[in-house]
């Protein structure tokens, strides 16, 4: 039967030395003890959000790394194209500018040559008139050589202007 | 890898120590040539004013522990003077004959009867010489005690498991006062695990997420308290072995603290569902008012019985079981008594456990209970 009766000499050193044990450890072994493990899983936390902030920020660069290359590339391209653009420019412009000369040359050359061709041409005809007014006085001479003759060729031209 | 060999090893040890020396109060019983396995029983798990180590019930090895009686003054002696008094057998009511010790030296005028202390009283005179004996009424004396605040085992124990609990948990914020929010190391890396498991599965899994800093520190107590007394419990020599957690009066105690802090902590809401539950017609209410007032009172009463009973049962199997080589007296039945010890013994390391953590476990549901909001 005492073996289930409580015994009132135990239960007051029990009540004094559990009460003492719990104040002597909740004030120097569970506070610290927690204060540690609270403050350890803290910065185990904080450490894995700067983690993951890092990772999005290091995201973040490389996309941004990525946009500028793009652009670079993109502004290169460009460059290239108006450069051949450019290049292409001026070799139409400077084939044009031959195909003009060219063609003024030879505008030059053909009026040259028309021009030459008049002068020849009137050169031929103050020959072929001076030839004409040489062969027209030999043969007035030789008309006129005579009186009835010379009658005969008023007579003709004066028909003839008449008739006109 | 290497601690966890050195812990295997330690294991090992008490394992070791366990199958053997769990013979000692067994064999030195038989010694006396009756055995009683009862008695022993009964004897090993009560408590006691001396230490027995060994050798036999009378003039074997013994540490005796201070007498602290208060009678008219304060008065401390050793226990020796009991134990080694004289031994006085009476005539009962009954017929039956009792035998009790009666104290010599500073010890005298008392008389030491089943570990209770009672007061001698005068009878007459013999040869001039006053005579005081113990009256037996039944199977109990009829005479008074003096209130005994003795060290007895099981305060001794009481006194070496907290002041080893100190230590141990000293050491560990010793390392993280010093050391600051590091990995922990030694000591503090085994017992962190289990501190974070009493704050985090036991206080903030069953207690209001804005309130459980508050009783974290008392669960923990609750809990290294018994578990570490239930392993000490379990080693079957001094200056561990007693049966200190299996004791009604230490249950007693911490269910008692369980039932304060509970009724301490209840809130507005506790009380309303105990005084007028809500939600049931007014006749049902006031008849549900004592049967919540009981259920307050069974709720640590439960916690007081489940770890008393529980440990007892332990050290009553161990002790049962290595008793069956002594009863039939051939050393032949220890290839069955020793595997079955053993075996409850390993069982019972994980009961320690158990018993601690379901206590702190309960402690904080009926807390959680106390302090919970109302949220319909």
């Amino acid at each position: 039967m005492d073996l289930i009766l409580p015994d009132f000499g135990l239960l007051v050193w029990t009540g004094l030395v559990f009460s003492l044990l719990l104040f002597l450890l909740a004030k120097f072994a569970w506070k610290p003890i927690l204060s540690a493990v609270n403050a350890r899983e803290q910065k185990i936390a904080e450490a894995l959000e700067l983690a993951e902030k890092t990772k999005a920020e290091m995201q973040a660069l490389k996309a941004e790394n990525d946009q500028i290359l793009k652009t670079a590339r993109a502004e290169r391209d460009g460059i290239l194209k108006e450069a051949k653009e450019a290049a292409n420019g001026m070799v139409e412009e400077a084939k044009t500018k031959a195909k003009e000369e060219a063609a003024k040359i030879v505008e030059a050359a053909r009026q040259n040559i028309s021009s030459e061709k008049a002068a020849a041409m009137a050169d031929l005809k103050n020959h072929v008139a001076a030839l004409s007014l040489e062969i027209a006085e030999k043969v007035i001479r030789q008309e006129l050589s005579a009186d009835d003759k010379q009658k005969a060729l008023a007579d003709k031209l004066a028909t003839e202007i008449k008739m006109n | 890898m290497q601690q966890a060999g050195r812990l295997t090893s330690l294991l090992q040890y008490i394992l070791f120590a366990l199958s053997f020396l769990v013979f000692q109060p067994v064999a030195r019983a038989s010694e006396e040539g009756n055995f009683n396995v009862g008695e022993m029983i009964m004897h090993h798990i009560k408590d006691a004013h001396e230490w027995h180590v060994a050798g036999p019930e009378h003039g074997g090895i013994s540490v005796y522990l201070p007498v602290i009686i208060y009678d008219n003054g304060l008065k401390v002696f050793s226990s020796k003077h009991f134990y080694h008094g004289l031994e006085v057998e009476v005539p009962g009511k009954d017929g039956a004959k009792y035998t009790y010790m009666e104290g010599v030296g500073p010890a005298k005028g008392y008389a030491l009867y089943h570990e209770e202390i009672y007061k001698l009283e005068q009878i007459g005179n013999y040869h001039g010489q006053p005579v005081s004996v113990l009256e037996f009424h039944g199977e109990h004396p009829h005479n008074a005690s003096p209130l005994d605040l003795s060290i007895t085992k099981n305060v001794a124990s009481l006194l070496m498991g907290s002041f080893l609990i100190l230590i141990i948990m000293l050491s560990v914020a010793r390392f993280y006062r010093k050391n600051g929010a590091v990995a922990p190391k030694g000591a503090a890396k085994f017992l962190e695990p289990l501190i974070v498991m009493v704050r985090d599965d036991i206080a903030k899994a069953n207690i209001d997420h804005h309130k459980y800093h508050k009783y974290v520190p008392y669960l923990l107590t609750i809990f290294f308290f018994i578990w570490i007394n239930n392993m000490l419990g379990l080693i079957p020599i001094i200056p561990a072995g007693a049966n200190l957690t299996g004791n009604i009066t230490i249950t007693l105690f911490l269910a008692f603290c369980t039932l304060l802090v509970t009724v301490f902590s209840g809130n507005k809401n506790y009380w309303g569902h105990i005084f007028w539950m809500p939600g049931i017609p007014v006749p049902m209410k006031i008849f549900m008012i004592p049967i919540e007032l009981i259920g307050i009172l069974t709720k640590p009463f439960a916690l007081m019985i489940r770890l008393f009973a529980n440990i007892t049962a332990g050290h009553i199997i161990v002790l049962a079981l290595i008793s069956i080589i002594f009863i039939n007296k051939n050393v032949a039945w220890a290839g069955l008594s020793v595997p079955m010890a053993l075996f409850i013994s390993v069982l019972e390391i994980l009961v320690a456990f158990l018993q601690g953590f379901l206590f702190a476990m309960l402690s904080a549901l009926f807390i959680g209970a106390a302090v919970e909001e109302a949220h319909h």
